[in-house]
């Protein structure tokens, strides 16, 4: 059997030359874009306001501690909208009188839900629900809000988790059912397992938005980052706090896309394979 | 008695008639094979019998017995009556061979994980393929998971089992594996009921073959009878171009 090419050796000047090209036009464009920028005649006032070291400094501690609530939100809600949004989809697919009343509170909820903006959702749930002083449930701001987070973008999650439901192939459902297997163990065992994997990608775009949206919590009160922000920012009258918050956010937004992009470029790679 | 009894079973697709009043009976040990071109009906016939498309007039019994009747009101009962095998093979690709094929026999049978995996490992053996049990379906020849489906169905001891196009799907290096298999369960005495194009196969393994065409069989009998001497003109065109195509 004839051996594969041999990959045809670079040299180093072939290798590193368009790297060394592109690497210094990104500087040249962004210098002279900064130049441009840091020249102007209210950039000082900018930097002061927006960029004041000291101030993010003074700020970050609080605005640090606030992010983490952020993100235990966060944490807390994708995985009980993982399985609620998963619940709510089932009992959309289900056929059979027998099951009607929760596929039509399934398609309720979701109409429901998706069509009412998230901040609505969490004034709702945050100042409402703990108005009502119902004795035994809690009624902290940031408990009701986390649940608002929760019940809205898990109507979103199911219509993500039909669609993939949707996409496995009928020969699927005829294969289960000629099997013996009832309309619930073909769910479970042959509809969901890839129904889960084809909409994956698609379920991660949904976290990150849901990691940027839990700061809607501070409009209730919840001493969030952007909360703390604020609250530096009142005292102080510099916005550098807020920027403190949104490079705290990126940080945390911007690998969590890499890896969606990852796992939806992993997930593309293995349809591909399929059908070959 | 008959292990499957179809009496003027006749099924529309909105204002399509797919089924024109088709009688079969089929024997135990028996094995029918249906031929006829594409759209005649034969698929449907299977799909009928095992509930996955209802029909609109006919009776269909399985040992006697209606399968409208209330003993197969839970379609599992009939489920684990009549198996059926895919043109697509249809194995769940999110599971291993093992788990594709004890599925079925511990969720629907209730036989245990242990039992069930004796049992598949038996089959897997006995089917050639021993080897392939903790394989997934994607890292399978088309042959392979064809076999795999047959053995995932044979599993759950069906008394009757159903073909449909079994090896329409596949390269023709790989077709022979997969109609020894079938050729093995019919020396066996498994009763059969054989969607298929592959006419020599038929010729070989069938005691009966029907010619359907538009929803009805035109034209049945032992496969030397029908393939050498056809009584109908429609038999005859379709068995000529059948041979000009150089598949008989």
């Amino acid at each position: 059997m004839p051996a594969p090419p041999a990959r045809r050796a670079l040299s180093a000047r072939e290798r590193y030359l368009p790297f060394v090209f592109s690497a210094l036009s990104v500087v040249v464009v962004f210098g002279l874009i900064a130049r441009l920028v840091t020249r102007a005649e209210q950039w000082p006032r900018i930097k002061l306001q927006f960029f004041n070291i000291d101030a993010i400094i003074a700020a970050f501690p609080n605005v640090f501690r606030g992010f983490l609530t952020n993100m235990t939100v966060w944490a807390i809600a994708l995985v009980a909208i993982a399985i609620w949004a998963l619940v709510l989809a089932i009992f959309r697919s289900l056929t059979g009188p027998l099951f009607a009343p929760l596929k039509v509170f399934s398609i309720l909820y979701i109409d429901l839900l998706r069509g009412i903006p998230s901040l609505l959702l969490v004034l709702l749930f945050g100042f409402g629900v703990p108005a009502l002083q119902i004795p035994g449930l809690p009624r902290t701001g940031l408990f009701w809000g986390g649940v608002a987070m929760i019940l809205g973008y898990s109507a979103y999650a199911a219509e993500v988790y039909r669609s993939g439901m949707e996409a496995v192939h009928d020969g699927q459902r005829a294969a289960a059912k000629a099997l013996g297997l009832s309309q619930w163990q073909t769910l479970i065992y042959a509809i969901v397992p890839q129904a889960v994997r084809n909409v994956l990608p698609a379920l991660l775009n949904l976290a990150v938005a849901l990691q940027k949206d839990v700061a809607l919590l501070s409009v209730i009160g919840v001493r969030d980052a952007v909360r703390e922000a604020q609250i530096f920012t009142a005292r102080t009258f510099n916005y550098s706090s807020l920027i403190a918050a949104a490079v705290l956010f990126l940080a945390a937004t911007i690998p969590m896309a890499r890896f969606t992009d990852y796992v939806a470029r992993k997930d593309q790679e293995r349809r591909l394979q399929r059908t070959l | 008695m008959y292990r499957v009894r179809i009496d003027n079973l006749t099924k529309y697709y909105g204002n399509t008639l797919v089924l024109d009043a088709v009688n079969l009976a089929v024997k135990e040990h028996e094995v029918v094979c249906l031929i006829g071109a594409s759209g005649s009906g034969k698929s449907t016939l299977l799909r009928c019998v095992n509930k996955l498309v209802p029909f609109d007039h006919g009776t269909i019994e399985l040992d006697g017995v209606s399968i409208e009747d209330e003993k197969f009101k839970n379609s599992n009962e009939l489920h684990k009556r009549v198996g059926i095998v895919f043109q697509a093979f249809n194995l769940f690709p999110h599971m291993n061979v093992l788990d594709n094929i004890t599925l079925a026999p511990r969720k629907v049978h209730g036989v245990s994980r242990r039992e069930s995996e004796k049992h598949a490992h038996e089959l897997l053996q006995l089917f050639g393929m021993p080897e392939f049990a903790t394989s997934y379906p994607e890292q399978l020849s088309g042959g392979q998971q064809q076999r795999v489906a047959i053995i995932r169905t044979m599993a759950t001891n069906p008394h009757v089992l159903m073909l449909d196009e079994i090896t329409a799907a596949l390269d023709p290096e790989l077709i022979g594996g997969v109609l020894k298999i079938i050729k093995d369960l019919a020396e066996q005495g498994m009763t059969m009921i054989i969607v298929t194009h592959e006419m020599g196969f038929a010729r070989e393994v069938a005691d009966r073959v029907c010619f359907l065409e538009g929803g009805r069989i035109l034209e049945e009998g032992p496969p030397q009878k029908l393939f050498s001497t056809p009584t109908h003109p429609r038999t005859q065109q379709f068995l000529q171009r059948i041979i000009e195509a150089g598949r008989l």
